[in-house]
């Protein structure tokens, strides 16, 4: 900084080095908000190195980050294209479920005989361990097909935006009932005017939650065996050749796509309510 | 109803409300709870009615059966001459209720807007009802606020203009002002006078407040609980409503006669009831 600031011209007053208020406040707020866990994070990677190389901890117990991360970059385009696909198993699959729950969500909450029958049957679903079906689905399609693995994402990502959309389409408050009533306004007004709307951030948390149980559902159904695609697959492979190190970067993989989908869903979820939470501020 | 009973009235001449030896109970798991009997009122076009009472004497139940939110279980309910189900699906009243229920996600100008929407008015002549709308509840400048950054009175306002956007004849309140500050409350009154001189539709209005029922209405129905039913009908004689009302003499009168009516409607419910002397 201080050799920037002796090549700069004298005359010129305005130096980088300067900010404006705003721009200081940013700055403390960022150093607040992102300083923790960046320190937390590099002091606990350094630890755990420091821990595998000092009791000589062998690979197949826990592999060290250093080993990790070379792994990663000698096999870094393979790791990426397995992302990918683990990815597009979880988006499409999260995709499906989110029209499916929203759907049913809405007939759910217009017939309450399509309730009284639909929610003791999810709620049976939601009961199952979701990724055991995925080798009984591997058996439906042909063996190179990713679809078996996308349906049970979409199951999987189904079961939270469903419940979560059904309440947040159940809950009418008296005095909204009464005033539509007095409207003489038909069901289905009621379900677009108040419903939906009420409903809208009760649908986000749910596909919060599903976003992250999508990629957890899409990596497990890859163990199951299937067609040699994607970031599970890539894991008992990994393991099955005894290369531990690669196998925590596969897995390292999976965070990145599993961060990935958090922070877009929090877009989407701003983007749209961002004017209600404006107004509430 | 019979159609003979209808025809009898012509809608111009009838008065806006008309209950007929009117009866509500509800069935409980504890049983029958009678809320109104035997309720007798008419209320004339134009005409500004509060129902006062203690909790329990049905007044919000009478109001709900008026607006047909609320089946009566015998008797009938008129509205213009209509059966009250009709009245209701042609708009014939609006209502406001204590808690202003906005809706959050909407700007104010578009809650104004929702009951025009409903019923299939176009964007343009529903836009223009609503600035005419928010002009008389003197909210113009907060056509795209939401109702979060308006105060709890704002709001109430908001709602009474959402109330008349079918131009009603009659407007039917349950408590809208129970929520605000004294205040507040009286500017309200004050405003809700100039707001029914300017639309001249009839109020039927609900409130626990005597000052409030005897500074707004031309006639003060007294109710007592156990069963809910109508124990008077008190005129309130003070012309036209301006704040020196407040101060006048017979405004303190008739805070009076309706005080005593009230208190006269504990008498017997102590005598009958041991655990209202408690």
């Amino acid at each position: 900084m201080t050799a920037l600031r002796r090549r700069t011209d004298p005359d010129r007053v305005v130096s980088p080095v300067r900010s404006t208020p705003a721009a200081a406040a940013w700055a403390r707020h960022a150093g607040a908000v992102v300083l923790p866990p960046v320190v937390f994070g590099v002091a606990f990677i350094a630890l755990w190195q420091l821990f595998v190389r000092a009791a000589d901890v062998k690979p197949y117990v826990l592999a060290a980050p250093s080993d990790i991360w070379s792994a990663f970059t000698e096999h870094h385009g393979r790791i990426i294209d397995a992302t990918i696909d683990t990815g597009k198993n979880a988006l499409v699959g999260l995709i499906i479920g989110a029209v499916i729950g929203v759907l049913l969500a809405a007939l759910a909450a217009r017939f309450s005989w399509f309730n009284g029958m639909a929610t003791p049957l999810v709620s049976a679903l939601a009961a199952v361990p979701i990724v055991c079906l995925a080798p009984l689905f591997n058996h439906m399609y042909s063996l190179l097909s990713s679809t078996p693995r996308r349906d049970v994402v979409a199951i999987a990502a189904f079961v939270p935006i469903f419940i979560n959309t059904v309440r947040g389409l159940s809950q009418l408050a008296p005095v909204h009932r009464e005033l539509m009533e007095s409207y003489a306004a038909s069901g289905t007004a009621v379900l677009i005017r108040i419903r939906i709307p009420n409903a809208l951030p009760h649908f986000f948390t749910g596909l919060r939650v599903a976003a992250s149980v999508a990629v957890i559902t899409a990596v497990v159904a890859e163990y199951f065996g299937g067609v040699k695609k994607g970031l599970g697959s890539r894991i008992t492979d990994n393991i099955g050749s005894t290369d531990y190190p690669q196998a925590w970067a596969s897995i390292l993989g999976a965070v990145v796509l599993g961060l990935i989908f958090f922070v877009v869903t929090l877009t989407v979820e701003r983007l749209v309510l961002g004017r209600r939470a404006a107004a509430l501020a | 109803m019979s159609a003979a009973a209808v025809a009898e009235t012509t809608p111009a001449a009838s008065p806006a409300v008309e209950v007929l030896g009117a009866d509500k109970v509800f069935h409980t798991r504890r049983g029958e709870v009678v809320a109104l009997r035997g309720i007798e009122l008419t209320v004339e076009r134009g005409e500004f009615v509060s129902l006062i009472g203690p909790s329990g004497c049905g007044k919000s139940t009478l109001l709900r059966l008026i607006a047909d939110l609320l089946p009566a279980s015998s008797g009938t309910v008129r509205v213009n001459g209509k059966p009250a189900r009709q009245a209701r699906r042609d708009q014939d009243y609006g209502f406001a209720f204590q808690q202003a229920g906005l809706l959050d996600w909407r700007t104010v100008r578009a809650n104004v807007e929702l009951p025009l929407q409903l019923h299939g008015v176009g964007r343009a002549r529903r836009r223009a009802r609503a600035e005419e709308l928010l002009e008389l509840v003197g909210l113009s400048d907060f056509a795209d606020h939401r109702p979060q950054q308006l105060s709890g009175g704002m709001q109430q306002r908001v709602a009474i203009a959402r109330a008349l956007a079918e131009s009603p004849t009659l407007l039917l309140m349950d408590e809208p002002f129970g929520a605000l500050d004294e205040m507040t409350r009286e500017r309200m009154q004050t405003e809700l006078v100039r707001i029914t001189g300017e639309t001249g539709a009839a109020v039927v209005f609900v409130t626990h407040s005597i000052p409030e029922a005897v500074f707004l209405s031309q006639r003060v129905v007294v109710m007592s609980p156990r069963p809910g039913r109508i124990t008077q009908l008190i005129d309130v004689p003070l012309g036209d409503r301006t704040e020196a009302t407040r101060e006048a003499p017979e405004f303190y009168a008739a805070i009076t006669s309706v005080r005593e009516a009230l208190r006269g409607t504990h008498g017997p419910t102590a005598v009958n009831d041991p655990t209202a002397a408690l």
